[in-house]
């Protein structure tokens, strides 16, 4: 009588019993990766160096500010390279009150002082760098996560890869390009002023001041489709930008129909200083900016009091919707831009899935017939454990919650062809023995034995290469990596386990055995 | 019962200098149809670019299609019918131009040109050169990985002789696997890549078996007047039925995968279709027999010495 049967089948309903209970209902356990049911899958490398930028940029105007509150003349400060601002003062005579406005501004060290020029220069300490730079990544995730959550996509996957990577999955997106258009804009909302002092032709030749510089209203044609640039010349200085937002509602165009614009609604500081601008400014033009491209620069007629504006430009309400959600959801610190791109359209998904069932169904039948004509009884049972094996194989990925992709069924196929050597190893092992005149159960015992060691290295080696290919593979090559490992640990204990058991059962309990069917 | 073998005695150690030939044969075809083709055929997911996978509802020529794309001019395509008459795929180089420009400007060129009618876009992909280099480097690093694996625990459980020439067996099948796809001009693709790290594995397997074999046998007893070579020979047939039976399912999956699994698992299938037939032969004519030769020219230069030593 084998050992422990009754615990040993227990354990094998129980195996079975967890594995349908992580399987039901299939339709929710089991994740489809984006080859299978449609989608988008989008790799954004954030340009974490313009974060960089940028905050030098803001650092060097804050300490212009500061020197000039003191009375300190400055020759020139300007951004060096990203991460370097190079002062030189009017007169050499002020360095040591200077340095004293500078070292109240931290993260920066002072370097290649020239004290007879007045001339110094600030560099940002390497781990502000890489502190900034982290940001930019941990902003624009989040940033473009509330952008995809008020969009409305199902299951979005966006995650960090690397440094400076950003993946994202919408998995059922219908309309790529406006999802595309949603996530990978900036959408940093400027309000400046116009530079009333410099026409636009003298500036175009060349003509513009080191205060101002040149962008475009892009004007399209609905007729014929054509865009038209009109130059604007802008003064740097931003008075306001979209991070003082707290509101933007779409609502239709009052002064176009069919067009939409949207309505923003500042905090209160941001209403304040609004106020206190339009006030200071009445007669000017304020440019309203976003990404560089002005969309109106309507002429201040007197005090705006209590923060409101619209922002109008020919839009459809589908993109008016979209510029409310992105500006509600905040600017991106740093630009993104789009590395790898991967759209596939949902009738494509269905049909590469019922493919793949067909293919996958159809050699796991060559392989059964096989294996029942082959070896009759015992394959039989090989048939049994390979059914276990695939349902052990897909609650482990539903337990996981690891995605099923298309190279990841062929993995399954691969799956198939490794578990049923494993059991060919063992029955061809068992005739061995059979054919050297051993008796029923001590070939079966001998052939378990002997093919162990070598379904354990053929096992290993293959789980070894899987496990190479789901840590440094990236998306398809690691879903066939994933499918393979769990395949293959699901193989190695069927074999063992569930082969074993069934031969006991059929053999192993009577007192004689006369033949196997084998 | 249905036997495939019984007791094999098959003389194929025996004949390994000829398979030496063949294996050399295959090899180079491999690598001369590499050269003259100037080397593999990259997809886009390691030159980078764009592919474009679009369904017409009337079947278009590919000249109709290049005629409408040419007005774009995004650079040399390649259109391609993928599947049926009505589907095709267009692969676009790298441009300067953001993906959405790309796909959105050769879409408008589809559409601008009635004569080709209603059309669905069902897949676009697009690889930027940072993530095409980075797949390039992937690619190598998988199959280095996944070789040095092999030979580490082959060295570790058998001897360095046998991870050696496991290896090196697995390298023919990767060349050849690599020529096969050459030869019929198809394209290296990562699904590609996922085929070609399954053969790796596949063929290694084989050869475990072997080893396993001839180890076992060598534990239990030794062999009274029987050579090196003979056992090795011993072991492979004894493992034969085992093999050509497991073979046979595989290709029959393969051949499966191959005729029925579609267009986008073709080229995965073909490897695997290859793979199999080459990972059989190269278990015993190349791990087997170098195993052998190596074993053999070991010994003949330990009794060389021994010799010389009893001279002096």
């Amino acid at each position: 009588m084998p050992r422990h049967l009754r615990v040993r089948i227990a354990f094998v309903v129980l195996v079975v019993a967890v594995s349908i209970w992580y399987l039901y209902p299939l339709k929710r356990t089991i994740n489809l990766g984006l080859d299978l049911r449609g989608g988008i899958h989008l790799m954004l490398g954030v340009e974490v160096d313009k974060h960089v930028a940028s905050q030098t940029d803001r650092a060097a105007e804050d300490l212009k500010a500061a020197l000039e509150r003191r009375g300190i003349g400055i020759k020139r400060i300007v951004r060096e390279g990203n991460a370097a601002i190079l002062v030189e003062l009017a007169n050499p005579q002020a360095w040591n009150d200077a340095l004293t406005v500078v070292a109240e501004l931290g993260a920066f060290e002072r370097r290649d002082d020239d004290q007879a020029a007045g001339r110094f220069k600030l560099v940002m300490s390497e781990r502000r760098v890489g502190q900034l730079r982290d940001d930019a990544v941990r902003q624009g995730l989040e940033t473009i996560r509330n952008r995809v959550d008020q969009f409305g996509v199902s299951e979005p996957t966006i995650t960090r890869q690397g440094g400076d990577r950003i993946l994202i999955q919408l998995p059922g997106v219908q309309d790529p390009a406006r999802a595309k258009a949603l996530i990978g804009k900036t959408a940093l909302l400027e309000f400046r002023l116009l530079d009333e002092r410099t026409s636009v032709e003298p500036a175009l030749a060349g003509q513009l001041p080191e205060t101002s510089e040149i962008l475009y209203r892009r004007e399209v044609d609905k007729q014929t489709k054509s865009e038209r640039k009109i130059p604007y010349v802008v003064l740097k200085r931003r008075l306001l930008t979209g991070a003082e937002l707290t509101r933007a509602e779409v609502q239709a165009d009052p002064n176009s129909t069919g067009n939409w614009q949207v309505a923003i609604e500042f905090t209160s500081t941001g209403a304040r200083i609004f106020g206190e601008v339009t006030e200071q400014n009445v007669g000017k033009h304020l440019a309203i900016i976003l990404d560089g491209n002005v969309y109106s620069a309507p002429r201040i007629n007197e005090r705006i009091p209590g923060g409101r504006a619209v922002i109008t430009g020919q839009f459809t309400v589908d993109e008016a919707r979209d510029l409310a959600i992105i500006l509600r959801a905040g600017a991106l610190p740093a630009p993104v831009v789009i590395l790898e791109e991967r759209t596939v359209g949902p009738s494509l998904g269905a049909d590469s899935i019922r493919q793949g069932l067909i293919a996958i169904t159809g050699s796991a039948v060559v392989v059964f017939i096989f294996m029942l004509v082959y070896y009759r009884l015992s394959g039989l049972i090989a048939d049994v454990a390979l059914g276990l094996n695939l349902l052990i194989l897909f609650a482990c990925m539903a337990a996981f919650g690891a995605t099923l992709t298309l190279p990841g069924l062929a993995g399954i196929a691969l799956t198939v062809g490794m578990a049923v050597d494993t059991n060919i190893l063992i029955f061809e092992r068992i005739r061995e023995e059979l054919r050297v005149g051993k008796t029923p159960r001590s070939a079966i015992e001998a052939g378990f034995r002997r093919a162990f060691r070598t379904i354990v290295d053929t096992h290993l080696t293959v789980m070894g290469t899987a496990i190479i290919l789901l840590s440094f593979g990236t998306s398809s090559v690691k879903g066939f990596g994933v499918s393979l490992f769990i395949g293959l640990g699901a193989s190695l204990f069927t074999a063992y386990f569930f082969t074993r058991l069934l031969f006991d059962l059929a053999y192993m309990r009577r007192r004689t055995v006369e033949t196997i069917s084998i | 019962m249905i036997e495939l073998f019984r007791s094999p005695s098959y003389d194929f150690i025996g004949k390994r200098r000829w398979a030496y030939i063949v294996s050399i044969i295959f090899t180079l075809l491999a690598l001369v149809s590499l050269v003259v083709h100037g080397g593999l055929r990259y997809d886009i997911d390691f030159t980078g670019g764009t592919l474009i996978q679009v369904r017409f509802e009337q079947p278009p020529t590919v000249g109709q299609i290049r005629k409408s794309l040419a007005t774009i001019q995004l650079g040399e395509s390649i259109i391609q019918e993928f599947g049926d008459a009505r589907e095709f795929i267009i692969r676009l180089p790298l441009v300067s131009m953001t993906s959405e420009e790309i796909a959105k400007r050769a879409q408008g060129a589809l559409t601008a040109d009635a004569s080709l009618g209603k059309f669905e876009i069902r897949r676009v992909e697009f690889v930027g050169p940072q993530v095409g280099r980075d797949l390039q480097l992937q690619a190598v690093y998988l199959v280095l990985g996944g070789l040095i694996w092999i030979a580490i625990y082959l060295a570790f459980r058998f001897d360095l002789k046998g991870g050696v020439a496991a290896v090196v067996a697995v390298f023919h099948d990767v060349i050849v696997c690599l020529g096969a796809l050459s030869i019929t001009s198809r394209e290296f693709s990562l699904p590609v890549l996922a085929a070609l790290l399954t053969i790796i594995g596949y063929s290694v397997n084989d050869t475990i078996v072997a080893y396993d074999r001839l180890r076992e046998n060598r534990g239990k007893f030794v062999p009274k007047g029987r050579t090196f070579a003979q056992q090795m020979n011993d072991a492979v047939n004894q493992t034969l039925s085992r093999t050509v039976l497991t073979s046979l399912t595989t290709f029959f999956s393969a051949a499966v995968l191959l005729f029925f699994g579609g267009k986008t698992l073709e080229d995965f299938a073909f490897v695997l279709f290859v793979g199999v037939i080459t990972g059989t032969y190269s278990t015993t004519y190349i791990a087997a027999a170098l195993v052998v030769d190596w074993t053999s020219y070991v010994e003949g230069r330990l009794r060389r010495g021994k010799k010389a030593v009893a001279k002096a």
